[in-house]
C-alpha cells in the first residue's frame, strides 16, 4: 500500500483554511479581483467619467458617495480605481518577482564569481534609496501609466533577490539536487524543477508584501504628478482631495482611502497568514 | 580579526560599492537617452543652444569621461547648480540639513524609544489579547497611505482645529517650535508602526532561544528575562536598524516637508521633481546613497563592537 504523502502546500492549505483572519482576508481580496476583472472587462464602472449631477454634491440620496469637481461620482471613481490598484500591484509585483527570482536563483546556484558580481550589483543598487531610485526612473523614463508600473516593478527587487539567493545556497547541495545532477540534469532544470519549487513560499509571501508597497508607492507618485493619468486611481483621488478638504469636501479623500485600507490591510493579514502557514522555521511557535 | 584591520577592509569595501552606484546613476541618467538639454530648453530651443547646454553639462564627452564626473560628484560633493534657483546646490543642502532634522530628529528618537517601549509590553503578552490587538492596530495604521495621514492631520489639526500653523517654518528657535510639531507627530504616527512590527519580531526570536529558557529554569522572574536577558540580546539588531535610518532623517520626510512647507531637504528633493530639476535629483540621488552607504559602514562597525561574536567570523 502506497500512501502519498501530504506535500507542504497541502499542510498551508490546511493552516489557512483554519485559519479565520486568513479566511476573511483572501475572501475580500478575493472580492476586490472580481471587481477589478468587471470594470477591466466594462461590465461595470464603464461610466464613470459620466457627470450625474453638480461640482461637489455632498454624500446623499443624489450621489451615493457625493460628486468630485465635474460632478463625477466619487462611488464610481473608487470603483473603477480597484482596476488600477490591482493592476498596479499584479504587474509590479510579476516584474520584481521575475527579477528577484532570476537574479537570486543564478547567484545562488552558480556562486564564485556571477555570485559575486550580482551581489555586488545588487548592494550598489539597493545602496540608492528606493524613493530616490524611483523619482529618477520616473524622470528619465517620463510620466505614464506604463512607466509607473516599470518604475516601481524595477526598482523593488533586492529584497527577494537577496531571500532566494540564501536559499538556493542552501538547498544546492541538498540530496535531492544531487539525484537530480546524478540522471542528468541540466543546470535550468535543477535550478526551476528542482530547487525553485522548493523555495517558492518565499516568492509568494514576497510578491504579496510588493503587491500592496506598489499600491502605496502610487500614491506618493500620484501627489508628485507622476501618478496614473486618464482613468481614475486612488492615488489620484487622494491628491485631488488636498485642494478639496479646506472647502469641506471630505468624500474623494474618504471614499479612496478606505477602498485602499481595506485592501492593504487585507493583504498585510493574508501576508503574515501566509508566513505562518508556509515558513517552517516558525512551526510550532505562538 | 583585529577589530581596526576589520574598520579598514570594511572600508575599502565601500569603494566598489560608491563605484557601482555611480554606474547605475550613470546608466539611468546618461545611458537611457534621457536628454536633460532638450528638456531644460524646451520644444523651440535651436540646434546651437541645446549643443551650448550640453556642453555645460558635460553630455557631449565621452561616455567614460561623463561617468567619471559622476564618480568625481560622489567624493566632492560639488553638484553644481540648480537649474531653477540657479543656487549652488551644495549650498542648497547645506541650508536644508537643518530645518529637515528640526522635523526628523525629534521625531525619530520619540518613535524609537515609543516602539522599543511598546514592543517590550507587547512581547511580555506574546498571544494574549494585549498583543493581537495591538499588532492588528499597527498593521492597520500601516495600512492607511502616508499621503492620507498628511493631508487628514493637516486639516484636522491645523485648519479645523487651529492648533498649530498650517504651513511655514522659522529659522530661529525657539520660533520654529509651532511649524514642527504636527508634522513632526504625523512623522511619529507612520513610523512607529514598521518599527514596532520589527522590534516585535526581533524579540520573539529571542524569547524562544535556550538561553532563555535557562534564565527561566534558574527560577528568574519573566520580568527580569525580559529585561536582563532578552533585551539586552534584542538590542544588537534593533541598533542596527535604528542607525542605517539616520541617513533618511538627513534626507529629511519627503511628503511632510513639501506640505508644511518647511524648506528642508525632502521638500527641495520633491520641488525638484516638480520642477524637473535635473541636477538636484541627481545631487539628492547620489548624496542619498554615499550616507546610506556610509551609515552600512558605521552600523557594521558597531555590530563588532557590540557583539563580539561577529568579529570572529
Amino acid at each position: 500500500m502506497e500512501k502519498k504523502s501530504k506535500s507542504l502546500w497541502y499542510h498551508a492549505w490546511e493552516g489557512l483554511r483554519r485559519d479565520k483572519v486568513a479566511v476573511i482576508s483572501m475572501s475580500i481580496i478575493g472580492v476586490y479581483f472580481l471587481l477589478a476583472v468587471l470594470t477591466f472587462t466594462g461590465i461595470i464602472g464603464s461610466d464613470w467619467s459620466q457627470a450625474i449631477g453638480d461640482s461637489y454634491l455632498a454624500p446623499g440620496s443624489k450621489a451615493f458617495f457625493g460628486t468630485d469637481i465635474f460632478g463625477r461620482s466619487v462611488a464610481l471613481k473608487t470603483l473603477k480605481g480597484v482596476e488600477m490598484a490591482i493592476a498596479i500591484g499584479l504587474i509590479t509585483a510579476i516584474i520584481s518577482t521575475v527579477i528577484g527570482v532570476i537574479l537570486g536563483l543564478a547567484a545562488g546556484y552558480f556562486g564564485g564569481k556571477t555570485d559575486e558580481v550580482l551581489v555586488w550589483f545588487t548592494t550598489s543598487f539597493s545602496s540608492i534609496p528606493y524613493i530616490m531610485l524611483l523619482f529618477a526612473v520616473m524622470m528619465v523614463l517620463g510620466k505614464g501609466t506604463q512607466t509607473l508600473f516599470i518604475a516601481l516593478g524595477v526598482t523593488s527587487w533586492p529584497g527577494l533577490f537577496r531571500l532566494i539567493r540564501g536559499e538556493v545556497m542552501r538547498h544546492k547541495e541538498r540530496e535531492y539536487v544531487q539525484a537530480a545532477s546524478a540522471l542528468g540534469a541540466g543546470h535550468v532544470r535543477k535550478m526551476l524543477k528542482h530547487i525553485l519549487p522548493n523555495v517558492f513560499h518565499i516568492v509568494i509571501i514576497q510578491f504579496s508584501l510588493r503587491f500592496q508597497t506598489a499600491i502605496k508607492s502610487e500614491v506618493i507618485l500620484s501627489y508628485l504628478g507622476m501618478g496614473v493619468q486618464g482613468t481614475p486611481s486612488w492615488g489620484t483621488m487622494i491628491d485631488d482631495s488636498k485642494l478639496e478638504l479646506a472647502r469641506g469636501v471630505y468624500w474623494q479623500l474618504s471614499a479612496a482611502t478606505v477602498a485602499m485600507f481595506v485592501l492593504v490591510l487585507s493583504l498585510n493579514l493574508f501576508g503574515d497568514s501566509l508566513r505562518d502557514a508556509l515558513d517552517p522555521k516558525l512551526k510550532g511557535k505562538a | 580579526m583585529n577589530l581596526w584591520s576589520y574598520i579598514i577592509r570594511r572600508l575599502l569595501y565601500t569603494i566598489p560599492i560608491i563605484l557601482g552606484v555611480c554606474l547605475i546613476i550613470f546608466a539611468i541618467f546618461n545611458l537611457t537617452g534621457y536628454d536633460p538639454a532638450a528638456q531644460l530648453l524646451g520644444k523651440h530651443a535651436t540646434a546651437k543652444q541645446v549643443a551650448e547646454v550640453r556642453r555645460e553639462l558635460g553630455l557631449d564627452k565621452p561616455l567614460a569621461e561623463q561617468y567619471f564626473d559622476i564618480v568625481r560628484t560622489a567624493f566632492t560633493f560639488d553638484f553644481g547648480r540648480s537649474w531653477t534657483t540657479k543656487q549652488k546646490i551644495s549650498d542648497m543642502i547645506r541650508e536644508g540639513a537643518g530645518p529637515s532634522l528640526a522635523v526628523t530628529l525629534p521625531s525619530f528618537v520619540i518613535s524609537t524609544v515609543m516602539a522599543i517601549l511598546i514592543s517590550i509590553v507587547v512581547a511580555f503578552y506574546r498571544g494574549k489579547f494585549i498583543d493581537r490587538f495591538l499588532v492588528v492596530k499597527f498593521v492597520g495604521m500601516m495600512s492607511i497611505p502616508s499621503l492620507a495621514y498628511i493631508l487628514f492631520f493637516q486639516w484636522f489639526f491645523a485648519y479645523k482645529l487651529g492648533w498649530f500653523e498650517i504651513s511655514g517654518f522659522e529659522r530661529s528657535f525657539p520660533e520654529f517650535l509651532p511649524y514642527v510639531i504636527l508634522p513632526i507627530i504625523i512623522m511619529v504616527v507612520l513610523s512607529i508602526g514598521p518599527d514596532v512590527r520589527y522590534f516585535r519580531t526581533v524579540i520573539l526570536d529571542d524569547i524562544y532561544q535556550d538561553y532563555v529558557r535557562t534564565a527561566r529554569a534558574k527560577g528568574l522572574s519573566e520580568r527580569v528575562v525580559m529585561l536582563k536577558h532578552v533585551l539586552k540580546n534584542s538590542m544588537i539588531p534593533i541598533l542596527t536598524y535604528v542607525v542605517i535610518q539616520i541617513p533618511f532623517l538627513i534626507l529629511g520626510a519627503l511628503l511632510i516637508e513639501s506640505f508644511f512647507s518647511i524648506p528642508g531637504l525632502g521638500g527641495m528633493t520633491v520641488k525638484a521633481v516638480f520642477d524637473n530639476d535635473f541636477p538636484v535629483i541627481k545631487a539628492m540621488t547620489i548624496l542619498s546613497a554615499v550616507a546610506f552607504i556610509m551609515f552600512q559602514l558605521i552600523t557594521d562597525v558597531l555590530y563588532t563592537v557590540v557583539d563580539p561574536r561577529v568579529r570572529l567570523k
